[in-house]
């Protein structure tokens, strides 16, 4: 682990009970996130995604059936903390979430303001006042006036809703922010503010960023990193550029060939199939179904391999390139 | 049906859909009654669809798209101006003419799992247009039926005939949604949204899908969409809307090449082909927010979020359609 790695998951699931059997929906997941730097974790409806940040959250629904892995936070071993602890210490302090739509879950009948400062007052106890001037402060970075503390969610509009509620995960200074689809449900102009302001903030306040998306334009609006997700697995973790220009995983570079350009005369090209379920995922590589480049080998459940420092791809093809 | 009714007869001269001054506007009250005003979704639009062609409408959400849509299929009435089809005014026809236009224009709409009943199976629903359209025969119905799945590329049929829609994947039920506006054999189709709702790699089989049907059977296509990355491989003109209005319109290629209107040139400006370099730069994006329906700006109708806006001018006067390039068409004082 370097210095300076600020998150550090190995190894991570997340099952869910359900009548028809055990959901894998996030099954051995291992990836890093360095101090001020964005992961974007990028991967199509169903895949974990959400689920992933939930089990780092530790914001978990009833029906779980197994949670387990490695998570370490600036050398803080988070797994095996009590949940008293970890209300305490790392929820919402130094690791906050913005939920999948959660600018359409603010509170209609209390004023934006008092909702900001929630955080602030309930966890760290600090009076009104102190925690109203902080989080005028925070208004203000995201681009929202300090007037419309005072206003209600719905009078005001999408943009400036999700700008509150980015308010909100930042209004106690987290080392990590987490966030789940910011974007999607925005338009085009008020979606490209968005990331402006992400961009700026990950260069002003020097946060660490996870940023979930299946949008993959949207994720290279931010990410220094990116973690592509299939069917509860990671198959792939690279810089931007790495993934972007050369993806490794035959999911990555069939993903990057169904993206429409704008500028590009080329059409793009569908990836046939669809993704197993996670009810009872098939042995083997799990894209195995679909990949044009499998063979024997991938019956088998692929390794992690480590092709260098930074980048990781779980496809039998790099066996003998990298380590597991 | 040996005889035609009016409005049915695709055959001819001129365009096939034509669309003169149209407005659909939407009464607003409160508790029921009491006039607040109208709602302007559709307000003043002019355009003519040959056949054969893909067009794209592209615009932010509420700018009218589906109001519009709509108002071509015949479900809105308009508040002003009219939609001719095949030269027949839609306004002039009677309930059983409306019926055969309904059956000439298919509809794929924006919610493909709000579309399709739950408790139908796929044979059945698309049955059902046959039997509103008078397909007696069983045997016949079931030809048409397995044809249009195959065209639709769900295939063998008997794996899909008996399935409920939340069987399906969301790919396989806009198939299925694709081959209910296709089975009546119209000619035109219109999408609204057909793949906003899927995932990316779906995304792409549905509107390729799409792109070859309407070549192969020669349809006229009015495809809405908020995705300018996709136009150029599904369309072949673009009319890109803004609170209500069409503000330019021109071929794909000259319209995403040489954008002319301000508010296009800020779509195209925030969004971007993935590469690493994204992050890092900032966009130059218009402030504001799209205006409201009820109460539009004066003049031009983006003057409030333009950077060109000239005072006097844009807040005052709505602006024409000039023509800046050939067959290019923006509504833009900067163009007088
Ligand atoms: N509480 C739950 N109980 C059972 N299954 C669940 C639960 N929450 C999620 N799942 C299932 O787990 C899988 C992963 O869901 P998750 O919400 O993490 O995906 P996602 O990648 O965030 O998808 P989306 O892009 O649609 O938000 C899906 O198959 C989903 O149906
Ligand atoms: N039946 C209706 N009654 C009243 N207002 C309506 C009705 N249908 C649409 N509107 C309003 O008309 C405006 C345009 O809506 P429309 O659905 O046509 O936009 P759109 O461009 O399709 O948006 P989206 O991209 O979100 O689908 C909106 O303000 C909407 O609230
Ligand atoms: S008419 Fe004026 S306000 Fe409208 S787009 Fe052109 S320059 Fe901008
Ligand atoms: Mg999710
Ligand atoms: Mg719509």
């Amino acid at each position: 682990m370097s210095e300076r790695t600020l998150l550090e998951v190995e190894d991570l699931h997340l099952h869910y009970q359900t009548r028809r059997g055990v959901v894998r929906a996030v099954d051995g997941v291992s990836f890093d996130v360095r101090h001020n730097e964005a992961l974007v974790v990028l991967g199509e409806s169903g895949c974990g995604k959400s689920s992933l940040a939930k089990a780092l959250m530790r914001v978990l629904p009833r029906n779980v059936h197994q949670v387990s892995g490695r998570v370490t936070l600036g050398g803080t071993e988070l797994m095996s903390m009590s949940d008293e602890r970890f209300r305490r210490d790392v929820q919402w302090v130094r690791v906050s979430l913005v939920m999948q739509a959660s600018m359409n879950a603010l509170n209609p009948v209390v004023r934006v303001g008092e909702q900001v400062v929630e955080p602030l007052r309930v966890l760290l106890g600090w009076p009104r006042a102190r925690a109203m001037a902080r989080a005028a402060e925070v208004f203000e970075r995201v681009g929202v006036s300090t007037d419309f503390l005072q206003r209600y969610p719905l009078e005001l509009s999408g943009g400036m809703r999700q700008r509150v509620v980015l308010a909100m995960a930042l209004v106690t200074e987290p080392e990590l922010v987490i966030l789940d689809e910011p974007t999607s449900a925005l338009d085009v102009l008020t979606q490209a503010s968005i990331m402006n302001l992400l961009k700026r903030l990950k260069r002003e306040l020097g946060t660490s960023f996870i940023l979930i998306t299946h949008d993959v334009a949207t994720s290279s609006e931010l990410a220094d990193r990116v973690a592509l997700m299939y069917a509860g697995q990671i198959v792939e973790v690279a810089n931007a550029a790495q993934f972007f220009d050369a993806p490794a995983h035959p999911y990555s570079q069939l993903l990057m060939a169904s993206v429409p350009r704008l500028h590009q005369q080329q059409r793009p090209e569908a990836i046939p199939g669809q993704p197993p379920s996670l009810l009872e995922p098939p042995p083997g590589c799990r894209f195995a179904e679909r990949c044009p480049s499998h063979f024997e080998r991938c019956a088998k459940d692929p390794e992690f391999f480590r092709l260098d420092d930074r980048r990781r791809v779980r496809c039998w093809l790099y066996e003998g390139r990298g380590e597991p | 049906m040996n005889e035609r009714p009016v409005g049915t007869s695709v055959e001819g001269e001129g365009a096939l859909l034509s669309v003169k001054d149209l407005h659909t506007w939407f009464e607003l009250r409160q508790w029921g009654f009491l006039r607040v005003g109208a709602v302007r979704a559709v307000d003043g639009v002019n355009f003519e669809l040959e056949r054969g062609e893909s067009v794209a409408f592209v615009g932010e959400s509420g700018c009218g798209k589906s109001s519009l849509a709509r108002t071509l299929l015949g479900l809105h009435r308009p508040t002003r101006g009219e939609v001719r089809f095949a030269g027949h005014s839609l306004g002039e026809l009677n309930a059983r003419d409306l019926k055969a236009y309904r059956a000439k224009v298919g509809y794929v709409q924006q919610d493909p799992f709000g579309a399709l009943p739950p408790f139908l199976d796929v044979r059945r629903i698309l049955a059902e247009p046959l039997i509103v359209h008078g397909v007696k025969g069983r045997s016949e119905r079931e030809r048409r039926i397995r044809k249009v799945l195959d065209e639709v590329r769900l295939s063998p049929a008997e794996e899909y005939l008996g399935k409920f829609p939340h069987m399906l994947s969301g790919g396989q039920q806009q198939r299925v949604v694709i081959a209910r506006a296709l089975i009546l054999e119209p000619a035109m189709i219109v999408a609204d949204e057909p793949v906003s709702m899927l995932d990316a790699s779906v995304r792409v089989e549905i509107l390729n899908l799409l792109r070859h049907i309407q070549t192969q059977r020669e349809l006229t296509l009015a495809f809405i969409t908020h995705d300018l990355s996709s136009v150029r491989h599904y369309a072949e003109r673009i009319f890109v809307m803004y609170a209500g209005r069409v503000v330019e319109t021109a071929g794909v290629e000259e319209l995403l090449d040489h954008p002319q209107h301000p508010y296009t040139q800020a779509l195209l400006a925030a969004i971007a082909d993935p590469d690493a370099a994204n992050a890092t730069k900032q966009r130059e994006i218009p402030g504001g927010e799209p205006p409201s329906l009820l109460h539009p700006p004066t003049g031009c109708r983006f003057h409030p979020r333009c950077p060109h806006a000239m005072a006097g001018l844009c807040d005052v006067d709505e602006p024409p359609d000039f023509e800046p390039r050939r067959n290019h068409y923006s509504a833009c004082w900067l163009h007088r």
